[in-house]
């Protein structure tokens, strides 16, 4: 395929930031070509241009003070940084087309699907408008949406996830574009799902021939889906090549840092914890939302979040508790700590039920089990010292201040923080930092149970790798037990005991983590496993990786 | 805050407001000073215009518009203060009530709320104002009775959206009570919009003012713009300026504190800069 | 299309507001001086002492105050709102034959401003710190800070008293008798002044609201698909941004459509408009409390109605509003 002349050339590019940014370039000199019938991943941590640079072909900016500086991007030889507004437009969603991470938001919410895909035929003076209604109907049709019509006269807030990443993909496959540039578009998505678009594109791609650029921060996915690679760190390329070369023997020392910090699906060794005393024991809990139905005969929407979830927690046992969104696993972390009510059910401590304790009678038990968060921007209060925030949970429960403080501090060096991090702010943090703050406000209150609910998920692959190592020194040098909710089946084997996967608010199988990844036994757990993306490539790593 | 006073300072608009407003407050305290005994005080020939015996002239019975200006702004100030007053603290306790609670008492509450935004406001301020009476203490009452509920949405929708930050439920699950969640952790995080409404409600509270006392709903001890528009009303075709002059004072100063208040929204909530 | 059993239930939540706004009336009789009959008749004594024995037997003064309360609700549920001396008529007649007026300025007024606002709006974000923002931003900074009355008062000199353009007072020219397309004209000149009024004001502020609402849905994803599909910026605004930005307008003339009654108290009062504002003014200024008691119901059933017709029209240009 790289025999003919490329289909697009990036040269030299160059994007400028505007002065205030941390950094001159968001694309320093980048040189990228794509030929027809490939798919490239360009792959990045988060500030690593990459979108920026996909973006850039075009021509979409995401302010005025973002603009390139230099170089050129040749669509079959006319540079597309000179192009006029006219011809950008008509090149725009004709000859190179676009799908995003988040389907929600970038569908109109006002307008109906089959509108927005008819748009793009309008826009380019293309057939009648019952033409352009059967083809809107072949195009979800190729996406494998059943029952178009439906679809065409529903609003994007009446479909799933999926169903609007695949109408979002009709409609950039319209006009049957050379190029399409795919921004993270599958991760906002579950697992299951997102290996099915990913299966969607890659089919589409092969059917007719395009080029297309793929932008995402997962190996995984890279690994699943990319003819060649392209790394991207701090605006600036990094390495690029053939997908298996870059895979299996990457040259540039960031990418072998990347590909090292991705977490093998193969499970450490095994812990035993059958001796010790149960911790926490759940059994039987149930939670059902009701929403709407107000005093004047609305139907009431009822959602069964939990339906009779049990398990046990063993000293110094962690437990991951895994599943798409939607499955309820939140929920339980959020039952069990008694953020929530549960409907029925048992929460033992010690085999002291908690689960319908009165708020004074909890209040003392509460320090026996705290929470780790998932936003490392949203769980920590703005206006609070990262000191103050920390020593808060002892001085609530009788410590005296002065010892509280000097308590926090410890404990932020424990977490790896310098102790001089107790007079600042959260904001003056980074993500993988604030976590390690969220983790040492947990520890604070000396709990023997740490719920952690996916505590990772916000991070980048490298960040996350350091988060995961200190939760796993702390566990064992603390003796903590830990329950732990992930969506990432690769963090879970990681970090987990046993496992327990959740399914539409039921656990559908639980057992120790090497035995259920090797012999899963239920056909959720088996879909579950199968669509991780870059499974394949990760057994075959493994053996390589585990000494 | 370091970083809000500049965006303040450098927010242009926001800086005349401030000076504006700056010189309604000196106008209300130096007024007594300026101009000793009643503002009601007949002083001089009736019709006068202005910048002629009197920098703001007469009006119809002789009374000088200058004085009545500087005391009309210790009266303005006054209310629009004290009613925001009031309205801020029983919009936050009603909204922070409902936002954070939720649930029944959320349900209630802003069912009230709601059914004192349906209610022609200026319409019912004026039947409180007529069956209570016109001291400057009623019309404080009935200005707060109507401007509420807004602040009161306003509240309820910010303690919501911070009752589901993982913060405070970082909080809840530490065993932290209520009041201290409320008080040292959800407030300080929703101080910037209740200042910025409060100073929008100011705004209208004036405005609310000044109409009442234009239908003749003012204290009749107390000078008042509003009142000197309404009195001035009969004679528009031969002394216009008898109106004119305490409405350029109104619309200054309602203006003023709009600015401000716009200024504080950009200094406080730096979610529009320029990117 | 919003359903029947949306309209319905919509109108079924109206009926508490309703019954709340009738309790409040009466909680305010109690609070005037004098008892109810002394209210409701008026305190100059313009009512016989027959009159008044009646009233107070049939409001049972005697009786316990949650019989009261009954007794006054339905009343006011059979639209008796009593008898005004002042006008030596029923208060409900007396209200009714002054509803038109007061529809046609509240109608003119809410179509102008939010139109007018949400043009205004727009055009101010399309051409973001350009002398066209400036200018509107201005404009709207000086019209969302004048008093109404104030405003009205000076158009009155301007237009009528300077330049002689348009009539200072009234509804129809007096002793005109027009008829047909004559009448219609004749009324229109005489609302101009009344309206402008009225809508500068709310004008100002649907305007700052559109400016801001266009301003943040331009930075929205689906935005960026528009581009991404080709559209000019033009047809990416008239397209997509406008609607979306003009939901929270929409919202806001719901919310202000009692403010906006309010306004035409005042300004009623300045032009002579013969509608409820008007008699309320005239109603306070003769303490006929229980004719501005009743104009208080029958305007806050009014806002209620409105209310229901703005959320119909919000979910025809929101599809999502039908899932709460």
């Amino acid at each position: 395929m790289s025999g003919d002349s490329p289909l697009l050339r990036i040269e030299q590019l160059h994007v400028a930031l505007p002065p205030w940014a941390d950094r001159p370039f968001a694309v320093e000199d980048v040189s990228i070509d794509l030929y027809r019938n490939e798919i490239l991943c360009v792959v990045g941590e988060s500030g690593s241009g990459k979108s920026v640079m996909s973006r850039a072909v075009m021509g979409l900016f995401a302010s005025r003070h973002v603009r390139p500086t230099g170089g050129r991007i040749l669509l079959d030889g006319e540079n597309l940084l000179e192009a006029t507004h006219e011809r950008l437009r008509a090149i725009r969603g004709n000859r190179v087309a676009m799908i995003f991470q988040e389907p929600m938001t970038a569908l109109n919410p006002v307008h109906r699907i089959g509108r927005q895909i008819e748009e793009v035929l309008e826009i380019h003076r293309v057939g009648t408008p019952a033409e352009r209604r059967a083809r809107a109907v072949a195009m979800l049709e190729a996406v494998n949406l059943p029952d178009p019509a439906k679809i065409l006269a529903a609003y994007p807030h009446q479909l799933s996830g999926g169903q609007r990443q695949r109408a979002m993909i009709a409609m950039a496959l319209a006009l049957e574009p050379d190029v399409l540039i795919a921004d993270e578009p599958t991760t906002a998505l579950d697992v299951t799902t997102q290996a099915q678009i990913l299966a969607l594109i890659r089919d589409i791609q092969r059917k007719k021939g395009m080029g297309v650029i793929f932008v995402t921060h997962d190996f995984g996915v890279v690994a699943e889906i990319a003819d060649r690679i392209a790394v991207m760190q701090h605006g600036k390329l990094v390495e690029q090549g053939d997908a298996r070369e870059v895979l299996s023997q990457p040259q540039a020392a960031y990418t072998r840092s990347l590909l090292a910090a991705v977490p093998s699906l193969t499970p450490g060794p095994r812990r035993d914890f059958a001796g010790n005393p149960v911790v926490l024991s759940v059994k039987g809990v149930t939670k059902t939302y009701r929403t709407g139905g107000g005093f004047f005969g609305t139907s009431a929407r009822r959602v069964d979040a939990l339906k009779g979830v049990a398990f046990d927690l063993r000293r110094g046992e962690t437990l991951g508790i895994v599943g798409e969104s939607g499955s309820g696993k939140s929920t339980v972390a959020r039952c069990i700590t008694r953020l929530i009510d549960s409907d029925s059910g048992r929460i033992e401590i010690d085999g002291k039920d908690i689960a319908h304790l009165g708020t004074r009678a909890l209040r003392p038990l509460r320090r026996r089990m705290q929470m780790v968060f998932q936003d490392p921007y949203g769980s920590l209060n703005p206006r609070r010292t990262v000191g103050q925030l920390v020593a808060e949970g002892p001085i609530v429960h009788g410590t005296p201040a002065a010892e509280a403080t000097r308590r926090a501090v410890e404990l932020l060096e424990l977490v790896g923080l310098d102790a001089r991090s107790a007079s600042r702010y959260p904001h003056e943090f980074s993500g993988g930092q604030r976590q390690r703050i969220g983790l040492a406000r947990a520890l604070a209150l000396e709990p023997e149970i740490l719920v952690a609910d996916e505590p990772v998920s916000a991070l980048d692959v490298s960040v996350q790798e350091q988060v995961l190592k200190l939760i796993a020194d702390i566990r064992t040098r603390l003796g903590l037990t830990v329950l732990f909710i992930t969506h990432d089946l690769r963090v879970a084997s990681q970090v987990c005991d046993s496992i327990a996967v959740m399914h539409k608010g039921e656990i559908v199988e639980y057992g120790a983590v090497a035995d259920v990844y090797a012999n899963p036994r239920h056909d959720y757990t088996r879909t579950l496993l199968a669509a991780v993306p870059g499974r394949a490539w990760s057994e075959a790593q493994s053996p390589a990786s585990a000494n | 805050m370091r970083d809000a006073f500049l965006r303040f300072v450098r927010h242009k608009p926001a800086l005349v407001g401030l000076v504006l407003l700056v010189m309604v407050v000196i106008a209300a305290a130096v007024a007594s000073l300026l101009y000793p005994g009643d503002p009601f005080r007949i002083v001089g020939k009736p019709f006068q215009p202005p910048l002629t015996d009197f920098p703001l002239g007469t009006d119809m019975l002789g009374r000088d518009l200058a004085a009545a200006v500087f005391y009309g702004a210790r009266t303005t100030l006054l209310i629009g203060f004290a009613a925001t007053l009031i309205a801020t603290v029983v919009g936050v306790t009603i909204g922070g009530l409902a936002g954070y609670f939720g649930g029944r008492a959320d349900a209630l509450l802003m069912r009230l709320t709601e059914l004192f935004q349906t209610i022609p406001f200026f319409l019912f301020a004026i039947l409180l104002v007529a069956v209570l009476g016109s001291s400057i203490g009623k019309i404080i009452f009935a200005i707060a009775v109507v401007s509420w509920p807004p602040m009161a949405r306003l509240v309820r929708g910010e303690f919501m959206a911070m009752r589901n930050r993982e913060f405070v439920q970082a909080c809840v699950s530490m065993g932290m009570g209520h009041a201290r969640i409320i008080v040292v952790h959800i407030l300080p995080n929703t101080l910037s919009a209740i200042v910025v409404t409060g100073s929008l409600m100011i705004a209208t509270a004036i405005l609310i003012e000044s109409g009442l006392s234009f239908l003749g709903l003012s204290d009749p001890n107390v000078m008042s713009w509003g009142y000197i528009i309404g009195s001035g009303r009969s004679v528009l075709r031969t002394a216009w300026w008898i109106c004119a002059v305490p409405g350029v004072a109104i619309l200054l100063t309602v203006m003023a504190i709009n600015l401000v208040g716009d200024g504080l929204n950009d200094a406080l909530n730096p979610r529009l800069r320029q990117l | 299309m919003p359903s029947l059993a949306y309209v319905l239930r919509r109108l079924a939540q109206a009926v508490p507001t309703v019954l709340a706004i009738v309790v409040l009336n009466f909680l305010l009789l109690q609070l005037a001086p004098g008892d109810a009959a002394d209210v409701l008749a008026g305190e100059a004594g313009s009512a016989t002492p027959e009159y008044m024995a009646q009233l107070r037997k049939s409001f049972g003064l005697d009786q316990p105050m949650w019989l009261q309360l009954l007794l006054y609700l339905k009343q006011v549920v059979t639209f008796d709102l009593g008898f005004s001396f002042r006008h030596g008529m029923p208060v409900s007649e007396l209200i009714l034959s002054r509803l038109g007026p007061t529809l046609l300025l509240m109608g003119t007024v809410l179509t102008l401003a939010v139109f007018v606002g949400v043009l205004l709006g727009s055009l101010a974000a399309r051409h973001l710190n350009r002398w066209q923002d400036n200018l509107i931003s201005t404009l709207t900074v000086l019209a969302y800070a004048t008093p109404v009355f104030w405003a009205g008062l000076m158009l009155i000199v301007l237009f009528s008293v300077k330049l002689g353009w348009f009539p200072t007072s009234g509804m129809q020219k007096v002793a005109a008798f027009h008829e047909g397309f004559a009448k219609v004209k004749d009324i229109a000149h005489h609302l101009v002044l009344p309206a402008v009024t009225l809508t500068l004001f709310y004008l100002a502020l649907y305007a700052r609201l559109m400016r801001a609402s266009v301003l943040e849905q331009a930075s929205m994803d689906y935005v960026v698909t528009a581009r991404a599909k080709g559209l000019t910026e033009r047809q990416v605004i008239r397209r997509h941004v406008l609607r979306n930005a003009m939901l929270p307008v929409v919202t806001m003339a719901g919310v202000q459509v009692g403010a906006i009654f309010g306004g035409a108290v005042v300004v009623e009062t300045v032009f002579a408009w013969p509608g409820l504002g008007l008699l309320a003014y005239e109603s306070l200024f003769a303490r006929d409390l229980n004719l501005l008691l009743g104009i208080f119901f029958v305007s806050t059933c009014l806002v209620v109605m409105v209310n229901l017709a703005v959320d119909l029209c919000y979910s025809m240009l929101d599809p999502r509003i039908e899932l709460r």
